[in-house]
């Protein structure tokens, strides 16, 4: 990657020749990008590129919100250019920039616009958005004229010099602008009221003359920044434009001025000329085009008025736009039999490389994809999860089990499935403060830490011991009945081994005060799920562990644990994918999934109850350190 | 984004809201008016205006149409009573007023003012500043006498307080009154520069005591200037203009046009016109409808619309089903083909296979129908993709039977137009 450097780059071989009056864009401008309009900008180098430019026509952007550099594509390599935060930072930096392309909103158009006439450096600026008050236009006007420079604007997509600067994202992709031969100067050059018809302008040309010399739209606009005869004048004056093409429109008097010179002898070349809009005498009542400028007020502001007095003032004048095409290849062959204009020959474009997404669109190239998701995709018109729009999950009142059931399993689940689901949430969401995850969370939020951390200081302690019976005991239980090991084999086994069965024991509760929540859980799922093995194996082994002691019974915890698996097996999962599911730790998820709901409550109510820091008493800790420490020799 | 006319009630009490701002105290501007419009409770008015029922009135529609007083729409010199029974014989009824009809619905409502002298006034927005117009002979004959007129120009950004207006204004101004006109469109000038005003023009004025009363005022705002005068203008109405009604297809595609960041437009001009069309662009539109006028046919032109700004498939699916609709409706009469013109300059990047997906979705639902009314269609367009959008195009027109010739930028534009109706080639 090359930065292309504030150094003045005056060219050592050719002397730099005194930029003519009537040359606004040409292959030597420089432009300064007010905006960050990234797309806009690689536009412009890519069309420098296909007209083999020595160096990019943009040589700084303004960014009022970030500077730095911006990396773009040169031809195939890749090169940076500067960014700025301020006009006055670019024009310092880059003296010779003369041209600005200002895409500012409508709202900042006005002052970034004055700021750029008003500088010593800039001497034309191209003002692209819509809605610019016709005040400040105004004002911007007479800057311009006071300080003898070139607005193009507002509201246009700007203009283009063949074979040298593009404004912005004139003349639309780069296919377009070869077809239309706009990689080399033609000989005839247009200005044209309607950004939107400067592409058709650009082929109509390409197809009957050499080509485009240059093309400016100067806005759909009441007052628009430089006018018709502007420009019509300063092409009468380039030796290197053999002839003109102007498209106006219906509204406003502006084309006058051209018939005016015209009738004065000041415009010698050949003019075609149309004026849209001709249509609007067939509307009833007024309906407004889409330009602020189109509105025929007076018979004078008509398009056919307008035409009629281009026609007597000299021009090609065609019936009907149909024949625009004709009145501009006969003004154009006439000016070749005259001798006076030989044509330019064609230049083949050097090849643009293909950007991977058109490439990508077009199918001629293909990649394999680094990432493969298959539960989600947000790109549409609507969210789904799991092909199912998240509309119709509300609709349908999926609830949060359903939603868990596309995002976890993707599956739709059944009813019964849904509601364990949520159950498990309601069940573990919470177990009092004193348990250590709760503890950790108040802890840290009392430290002042926010709750994100707080929260997460709380889970990290989810794990064999604390919360990871859930999935211990899905391990331990399904481990044994997968294998196919009596209940006893599996409670000899585990002892020999010196491991407590996860999910099995209780502090307080036994066999003679059960623990309610495992009844619920037990009798919802007798009744609704299809399958209950590594249930029923766990009671098994409830009823030999709790014969040898009372409090050793199958806990909430455990009970969570067996019958995820039996729900895993009721939607359809093979044994071997419930252990899958085991392995990845879907176990430690719900309880994860459950018990944050509790964190964060934890965590929200010391925060509100503006509970200091926690410091643990001294009196609560034996300290019993040594005197010495034993020393190693 | 334009200029746009508001209402005559709108801008005096604009007048009236910032008169001490603008105009000082030398004298004054009651903003005696109230509008009514068809919710309003008439007979609740007094309350809140007392003078409606304590002074003679005057009351004319407010909608944006001058030459009231000659299409026999001004109620002046009438009671509270009076008034109000003239506006409720007018209110919701279909009015003719020159070419167009359309619903009354607005109405204003001032004090009727009995003056000797009429003043004239106007504002005018133009590339070099803003030009005053003044005459001591206001009313409806201003035209006749526009040599009273005297113009004065203040260029864009001059301070007017810094020009000597007294001495630009007519000779014929009476000398008493020199000062207090001049105090006067000074302080309108800078009222119309600082509220985004674009055309003022009050026809006329009268002085009577202290008060200086606008009888008849119109306006034109720049609304692009919302985000400058908000605050001063509040919630500014600008209605639609006389005699635009619009049908159930216009409004529907207006109101998506509304709801969504591209542009949809349509007017139907004669639903029984056998050339539709459906472009893309605003200035293609424009072109494809002039081209059908210019060559002779603006008595069989159905339509004027155009869909651009990148519309989804979806919209143009809809749009696109709107004009189909409608064209299909009957046959013609005289048994002859209708035609679609499915037309558009090149685009610079909208992508032109997405757009006609859309519009080859409505051509498959209407497929019967279209074959029923004898409807051939062309179509023309450039832009990004367009090839693929064409081959759809082209598939389509096997697939339903229905003939489709299909062009794209190496055929000039508006050639499908002659094509179509003068079967050139």
């Amino acid at each position: 990657m090359e930065a292309i450097t504030v150094t003045k780059t005056k060219t050592k071989s050719k002397p730099k020749k005194q930029k003519k009056d009537y040359i606004i864009m040409d292959k030597n401008t420089k432009a300064i990008v007010f905006g960050y309009q990234q797309r806009a900008i690689q536009r412009m180098l890519d069309f420098d590129y296909i007209c083999r430019r020595e160096t990019p026509s943009v040589t700084i952007i303004v960014n009022p919100t970030r500077d730095g550099m911006h990396k773009c594509f040169w031809g195939t390599k890749e090169i940076l250019i500067p960014m700025v935060r301020t006009i006055k930072e670019a024009t310092k930096k880059h003296p010779e920039a003369d041209f600005m392309v200002n895409f500012a909103s409508f709202r900042s158009a006005y002052p970034t616009s004055k700021e750029a006439l008003e500088s010593k450096t800039i001497r034309s600026v191209a003002i692209i958005a819509e809605g610019v008050p016709e005040r400040r236009t105004k004002e911007l006007i007479k800057i311009a004229k006071e300080n003898n420079k070139w607005i193009i604007g507002p509201a246009t997509v700007g203009g283009i010099a063949a074979g040298g600067f593009r404004i912005g994202n004139t003349a639309g992709m780069l296919d377009n602008i070869v077809a239309s031969k706009l990689h080399r100067a033609g000989s005839v050059a247009y200005v044209s009221k309607s950004g939107g018809l400067s592409n058709e302008l650009n082929n109509i040309i390409a197809r009957n003359t050499d080509g485009v010399y240059e093309g400016v739209a100067i806005g759909g606009d009441r007052y628009p920044g430089s006018t018709f005869i502007d420009h019509i004048l300063r092409y009468e004056e380039n030796p290197d434009i053999k002839m003109m093409v102007l498209l106006g429109e219906v509204g406003g008097i502006d084309e006058y001025e051209v018939v005016e010179a015209m009738k004065k002898g000041k415009i010698k070349k050949p003019v075609v000329a149309w004026c849209i809009g001709t249509c609007s005498k067939v509307f009833p009542a007024e309906v407004q085009f889409g330009h602020a400028g189109a509105r025929a007020g007076a018979e004078r502001e008509t398009a056919d008025a307008k035409n009629k007095a281009l026609k007597d003032a000299g021009a090609f004048v065609p019936t009907s736009f149909d024949d625009f095409d004709e009145q501009i290849k006969k003004a154009y062959t006439k000016l070749v039999k005259s001798g006076k204009h030989k044509p330019i020959p064609e230049v083949e474009p050097p090849t643009i490389p293909l950007d991977y997404a058109v490439a990508l669109k077009q199918g001629v190239i293909r990649r394999p994809a680094n990432f493969i998701a298959t539960i989600s995709d947000d790109r549409g018109e609507e969210l789904r999860y799991c092909g199912v729009k998240i509309s119709k999950i509300f609709e349908e009142k999926w609830g949060l089990g359903g939603v868990i059931g596309l995002l976890w399993f993707k599956k739709k689940l059944p009813p019964w499935a849904r509601e364990f689901l949520e159950r498990v949430v309601l069940l573990t969401a919470d177990h009092g403060p004193a348990v250590s995850g709760a503890h950790n969370s108040i802890v840290a939020a009392r430290a002042g830490k926010d709750l994100i951390s707080s929260l997460v200081s709380g889970l990290l302690t989810i794990g064999p011991r604390f919360g990871g019976a859930v999935q211990g005991s899905a391990d331990h239980f399904t481990k044994y009945l997968y294998a196919g090991e009596e209940p006893s084999f599996m409670v000899k086994d585990m002892k020999g081994k010196n491991v407590n069965i996860q999910g099995i024991g209780h502090r307080i509760k036994s066999v003679t005060n059960p623990d309610v929540r495992v009844i619920i859980m037990v009798d919802f799922a007798k009744k609704n799920f299809p399958v209950t093995e590594t249930l029923d194996y766990a009671l098994e082994v409830e009823k030999l562990t709790t014969s040898k002691r009372n409090n050793l019974i199958l806990n909430v915890d455990g009970c969570i644990g067996v019958l995820s698996c039996d729900m895993l097996r009721g939607i359809g999962y093979s044994r071997e994918q419930v252990r899958e599911f085991v392995d990845l730790g879907i176990l430690n998820a719900m309880f994860v999934l459950g018990r944050s709901i509790g964190f964060m409550g934890h965590i929200m109510d010391q925060k509100r109850l503006k509970s200091r820091l926690y410091r643990h008493p001294w009196d609560d800790i034996q300290y019993m350190m040594p005197d010495e420490p034993e020393e190693i020799k | 984004m334009a200029q746009r006319g508001i209402r005559e009630y709108n801008g005096k009490q604009m007048l009236a809201k910032y008169w001490t701002e603008y105009f000082g105290k030398a004298f004054s501007y009651p903003g005696k008016v109230v509008l009514v419009d068809p919710k309003t409770k008439i007979e609740d008015l007094p309350k809140k205006h007392k003078w409606l029922k304590e002074e003679k009135l005057v009351v004319k529609p407010d909608q944006l149409f001058g030459k009231r007083g000659k299409h026999g729409l001004i109620k002046a010199n009438a009671t509270f009573d009076e008034a109000k029974k003239w506006i409720k014989e007018r209110l919701n009824k279909e009015t003719k007023v020159g070419k167009v009809t359309d619903k009354l619905t607005h109405f204003i409502i001032e004090p009727y003012i009995p003056h000797k002298g009429e003043f004239y006034v106007a504002i005018k927005s133009n590339r070099d500043g803003d030009t005053i117009y003044f005459s001591n002979h206001g009313g409806v004959d201003i035209e006749s006498v526009w040599n009273t007129v005297a113009e004065i120009l203040i260029p864009v950004e001059e301070d007017i307080k810094k020009i000597n207006i007294e001495s630009k204004l007519p000779k014929d101004t009476p000398k008493d009154k020199k000062k207090i006109f001049a105090d006067f469109i000074k302080g309108l000038f800078i009222f119309y520069r600082e509220l985004g005003y674009a055309y003022l023009e009050i026809n006329p004025f009268v002085v009577t005591g202290k008060n200086i009363v606008p009888l008849d005022l119109v306006a034109r705002i720049d609304d692009t200037a919302h985000f400058e005068c908000w605050t001063k203008w509040g919630d500014l109405p600008f209605p639609a203009p006389f005699g635009r009604k619009l049908s159930k297809e216009e409004k529907y595609i207006k109101t998506m046009d509304e709801k969504s960041g591209a542009s949809l437009k349509l007017t139907i001009l004669n639903p029984k016109g056998r050339v539709w069309t459906m472009v893309a662009g605003g200035g293609g539109s424009v072109i494809y409808t002039d081209t059908i006028v210019d060559l002779g046919y603006r008595d069989e032109l159905a339509n004027y619309g155009e869909y651009s700004g990148n519309p989804t498939t979806d919209l143009t699916y809809e749009y696109a089903k709107t004009i189909l609709d409608l064209m299909t409706r009957e046959k013609d009469p005289k048994g002859r083909p209708k035609f679609l013109l499915v037309g558009g300059g090149i685009a610079n990047f909208t992508d032109v296979a997405k757009t006609f997906t859309g519009i080859t979705m409505a051509l498959r639902d209407y497929k019967k129908k279209l074959k029923d009314t004898n409807v051939k269609i062309y179509v023309r367009r450039g832009g990004p993709n367009y090839q693929e959008g064409l081959r759809i195009m082209k598939e389509l027109g096997k697939e339903i039977g229905i003939p489709i010739d299909v062009y794209g930028p190496e055929t000039h534009m508006t050639r499908i137009v002659n094509m179509a109706l003068e079967g050139k080639n």
